[in-house]
């Protein structure tokens, strides 16, 4: 099929400098950006997993010490509560969440009127900075004149509601304010995915005669699952750097009692001149985002495959 | 959806919509509830908020609490009010989303339309970022900000956002150009336009929506950031979050619910403005970071 | 010198080699087409071809000129793509001289160019609006008006007519073969319908895995497959295909067939007669196309070759101009097309001819043509 002998003829230019530029571009362009992320996220970890194994106090010093910075970490008290709250916070938090948002998005997707109007007050928390939110209620649940006082005032004289001030209580306070402020969130991307159902599958089991209910429980739910994962990734994500919203609504406080590993990590490192500790802490956090969203990614994109 | 048909009476039919709208509703107020306490404590006297509660109507309204708010309130050892850290977070804001937005919309362009051998793995190793918990990088850019000379800075404030923000406006930049057909840039490339000819003509124009997505996103994170600001700015320098938690805890005095809210409702203004302006918008960036998860 | 040369062109992507040392000249003026089944390596070569690709190894020319090292937009080639990849935020004047633009054509030129163009192509109506606008048929048209304006030594069209529907993909395929003859342009052309190489190319590149399986005239492509894979790709409906035994009759070397209880032998023609002896007591496959299994009703009495036989009708699919009817040999359903007219019904016997002259027989191994 080849004509042989033609090749001799044939010219050969050579690549052009300007197309060695052009051809160069992309990565040139994406550079800056790896690099950041290369310096600013992988860099800085190995950096901040250095100091965890130093002496670090007011001052980092680069000479390591073992894991002494671990060891003193797992002995403080505070950093168990903080532990503590994480689990309790995290739990209730992604739980009402998940469980609220869910309900919400099925109640808006009975063909209701009105339906935008409701979804952007549900959803308007989100646009919110955690230290208003926060700000907003402790407010609202300061016993003195906050929610207490006005049920008292409606002739509830007893009526006692005063977690933020009780040591034990007051993560869950947080609890409250964090789950007015996400379940929006999570309401919209139920909503997106019940939309996103195939209704010829809904067809399908109406012809069937499956009950409204049924069509829920037994087809509608579960093919949302995809979104019940992404809802919790990013939950889980909130919960384990929340630290604002702590900090504007109880400051860690009464006491020590609402401490997040977040707020410890902060306090520690920079407020107590503990470099050392404070570095420990924010490792430990990251590994706990490893150990949380590694196994929930995988069984994500696992499922994923197959269902291709 | 499944509504559609329905094998109940006519009667059962309208309690359970009944029920529906009611159950609606009851959370409609819960979720309004903050903000109303919010606007009403901001326009009570102090008087009025003592003898009143929480959700009664000022007896008179008044706007001293919101011009205290602004110009004289006490966070920390200061006392000139929001009014300085609101002129801050605005100087840094503006610049960091548009900084970040733009690198993003690069970024994006290459990832999908000039893709390289490893550059998927360089899209995941990126995408991580999104991940880490911040308390992770806060000692070393504290530090490196100070070798920098741009610590406790406006211009330490953009970088820090622009660095961490890359992350998220590539995803959104990335995530919309692989829905525009590559044969577009092929037959620029044909037509004879090189790298940014095809990214200026022919892309970009394409992307009024992602970029209105992307912008909404970083401004509303970063406008509503508090961590980087509390720890890489002090005093005059703090961006409004951290003024705002400084005002509401600082206890000189009696305590001023009624500023603390007019604090809160200017700090969180413009965000919500974005909110109510943009709101489908808002809500794209939301699910588009969240989709990818 | 021809318009393009392909010599011993290879893809790998890491260990996976995609295209396996592909060798192909077109002359000036010639309508090659690329045909084959998806995956199969025909839009890889084209975008090596348009320098959207890199060369692994081999060298491509494009009027005698080496292109491996040259980026696109220096190759002097045109491309019209599958999804058109028209400009959406340009009107379709400035779609089409986009290109003129940036090579920094004088401006009354890129003017003319564009009128001369969207007359050729009948859309001078359409040069205002955007592609948004536009019909399937007419974003079809304004592609190849870019590639046009610009007036390149070689076209490439990517499978551009697989987005359009049924009707309009036969007037668009009319309407290249017209615009080919008037230009005498050199084209290359991709798609995976066999209908469209066959009655577009000049000539056929059957592909498969990454390598070409045979290259030739549509005619000879059509008689001549050089294996099993062209004569099953070829041809709609394709080409039957039948394990059979070869065996000696009468000093005639043929094959052994049966329909039912009945068996039929057939005699190779003449010039595999040799070819064929060597396989005497094994399996060949043999192949016969629809249209040599027909009835006499219509093509009159048996000539030389022909011959009849008697089979039972499995089903049958009328189609309009043809009547398809299935008949079983050795197991395998059979194909053949008949006149409309013959009443045939499922069930019944009827008496076919076989035209033998055309008999194709492949080894069952190897795939490939026994002569």
């Amino acid at each position: 099929m080849t004509e042989t002998g033609a090749s001799g003829k044939l010219v050969h230019p050579q690549r052009r400098f300007g197309d060695y530029i052009e051809n160069a571009l992309p990565k040139v362009v994406l550079g800056p950006t790896l690099l950041c992320a290369l310096i600013f996220v992988y860099g800085f970890i190995l950096w901040t997993g250095w100091l965890s194994f130093t002496d670090s106090r007011l001052l980092p010093r680069y000479e390591l010490a073992g894991f002494v910075q671990y060891v003193s970490l797992f002995q403080n008290e505070r950093w168990w509560t903080a532990l503590g709250n994480l689990a309790i916070f995290g739990g209730l938090f992604i739980g009402v969440c998940l469980v609220t948002g869910l309900l919400l998005a099925i109640l808006l997707d009975q063909r209701i009127r009105a339906e935008g109007f409701l979804r952007a007050i549900y959803l308007y928390p989100m646009a919110l900075s955690f230290i208003v939110t926060g700000t907003a209620w402790r407010w609202i649940l300061n016993p003195g004149l906050g929610l207490q006082n006005l049920v008292r005032q409606l002739g509830f004289e007893s009526f006692t509601f005063d977690w933020i001030v009780t040591p034990g209580m007051s993560i869950y306070t947080v609890v409250i304010a964090g789950a007015w402020q996400s379940t929006g969130f999570v309401m919209a991307l139920f909503l997106a995915g019940l939309r996103g159902v195939d209704d010829a599958i809904i067809k399908a089991a109406q012809v069937d005669g499956a009950s409204s209910t049924r069509i829920y429980t037994s087809i509608i739910i579960p093919s949302l699952r995809p979104v019940f994962f992404s809802s919790l990734i990013i939950l889980s994500h909130i919960a384990i750097k929340s630290f604002d919203l702590v900090m504007a609504l109880t400051g860690g406080g009464p006491g020590f009692s609402s401490d997040l590993p977040a707020t410890f990590m902060y306090t520690f490192a920079f407020n107590r001149n503990q470099i050392g500790l404070g570095a420990a802490s924010a490792m430990i956090m990251l590994m706990t985002v490893v150990a949380i969203l590694v196994p929930l990614m995988y069984a994500e994109t696992r499922r994923g495959h197959h269902g291709r | 959806m499944a509504d559609g048909h329905h094998t109940q009476t006519a009667g059962s039919h309208r309690v359970g919509r009944i029920v529906i709208y009611a159950l609606l509703v009851v959370f409609a107020l819960y979720y309004l509830m903050p903000l109303f306490v919010m606007v009403t404590t901001s326009l009570k006297t102090l008087d009025d908020i003592r003898t009143g509660n929480l959700i009664s109507l000022p007896r008179e309204i008044s706007f001293d609490a919101w011009i205290k708010a602004w110009s004289s309130a006490c966070s920390g050892v200061s006392c000139n009010g929001l009014k300085g850290n609101f002129i801050n977070s605005v100087s840094f804001v503006l610049p960091a989303v548009a900084i970040s937005t733009l690198i993003g919309a690069f970024n994006g362009y290459v990832l999908t339309m000039w893709r390289f051998r490893g550059s998927d793995v360089l899209f995941t190793l990126l995408l991580i970022g999104c991940f880490i918990p911040f308390q992770v990088v806060l000692l070393p850019m504290a530090q490196t900000l100070g070798y920098l000379g741009i610590a406790n800075s406006i211009p330490g404030l953009i970088f820090v956002h622009v660095v961490y923000g890359l992350a998220f406006t590539t995803l959104f930049f990335r995530n919309f150009y692989v829905t525009v057909p590559p044969d577009l840039t092929k037959a620029a490339r044909i037509d004879g336009a090189g790298f940014f000819t095809i990214f200026w003509r022919i892309i970009l124009p394409l992307s009024p929506a992602i970029i209105v997505v992307s912008v909404i996103w970083q401004f509303t994170q970063i406008w509503n950031d508090f961590l980087f600001g509390v720890v890489f700015s002090s005093g005059e320098r703090q961006p409004i979050t951290v003024a705002l938690n400084n005002l509401v805890n600082t206890s000189t005095g009696v305590k001023e619910y009624n500023v603390d809210m007019a604090a809160a409702i200017i700090a969180g203004l413009p965000t919500l403005f974005v909110y109510i302006v943009a709101g489908k918008y808002f809500l794209r960036g939301l699910t588009a970071g969240a989709v990818k998860g | 010198m021809s318009a393009l040369s392909i010599r011993d062109v290879k893809k790998r992507y890491g260990p996976v080699e995609v295209l396996k040392g592909i060798s192909i000249d077109v002359e000036d003026g010639e309508f090659l087409i690329l045909v084959g089944p998806s995956g199969c390596g025909k839009s890889t070569l084209l975008n090596m071809i348009a320098g959207l690709d890199t060369i692994s190894s081999g060298e491509i020319a494009i009027g005698g000129r080496v292109v491996n090292n040259l980026s696109p937009k220096d190759r002097d080639i045109a491309m019209v793509f599958q999804s058109y990849a028209l400009y959406p935020n340009m009107t379709v004047r400035n779609n089409i001289s986009f290109g003129l633009k940036i090579r920094k054509i004088p401006k009354e030129q890129q003017e003319e160019i564009v009128s001369r163009v969207s007359k050729l192509l009948q859309i001078e109506a359409l040069l205002d609006r955007m592609p948004s606008q536009l019909s399937g048929g007419q974003r079809q048209r304004v592609a190849m008006g870019r590639a046009l304006a610009r007036d390149p030594a070689l076209f490439l069209f990517d499978e551009p007519l697989s987005n359009l529907d049924a009707k309009l993909r036969v007037e668009m395929r009319a309407e290249i073969k017209l615009l080919h003859e008037r230009l005498k342009a050199t084209i290359v052309y991709v798609t995976h319908d066999q209908i469209e190489a066959m009655t577009l190319g000049d000539r056929i590149a059957v592909m498969k895995s990454g390598e070409v399986h045979q290259l030739a005239s549509p005619q000879e492509v059509y008689d001549d497959p050089a294996d099993l894979f062209v004569a099953g790709f070829i041809g709609s409906p394709p080409m039957n295909l039948i394990r059979a035994p070869v065996a000696e009759h009468d000093g005639c070397v043929g094959v052994s067939l049966h329909n039912g209880g009945e068996a039929f032998f057939f005699p190779a023609p003449e010039a595999i007669q040799g070819g064929l002896s060597k396989w005497t007591g094994r399996e060949v496959i043999v192949g016969i196309r629809p249209e040599q299994i027909s009835d006499e009703i219509s093509r009159g009495l048996a000539r030389e070759g022909h011959v009849k036989r008697r089979a039972k009708v499995e089903v049958v699919h009328p189609t309009g101009p043809d009547t398809l009817i299935l008949i079983e040999l050795n197991e395998t359903p059979v194909t053949c097309r008949v006149h409309p007219e013959t009443m045939v019904r499922s069930g019944q016997m009827t008496e076919l001819m076989f035209d033998l002259s055309k008999l194709v027989f492949f080894d069952p191994e190897t795939e490939r043509r026994i002569r």
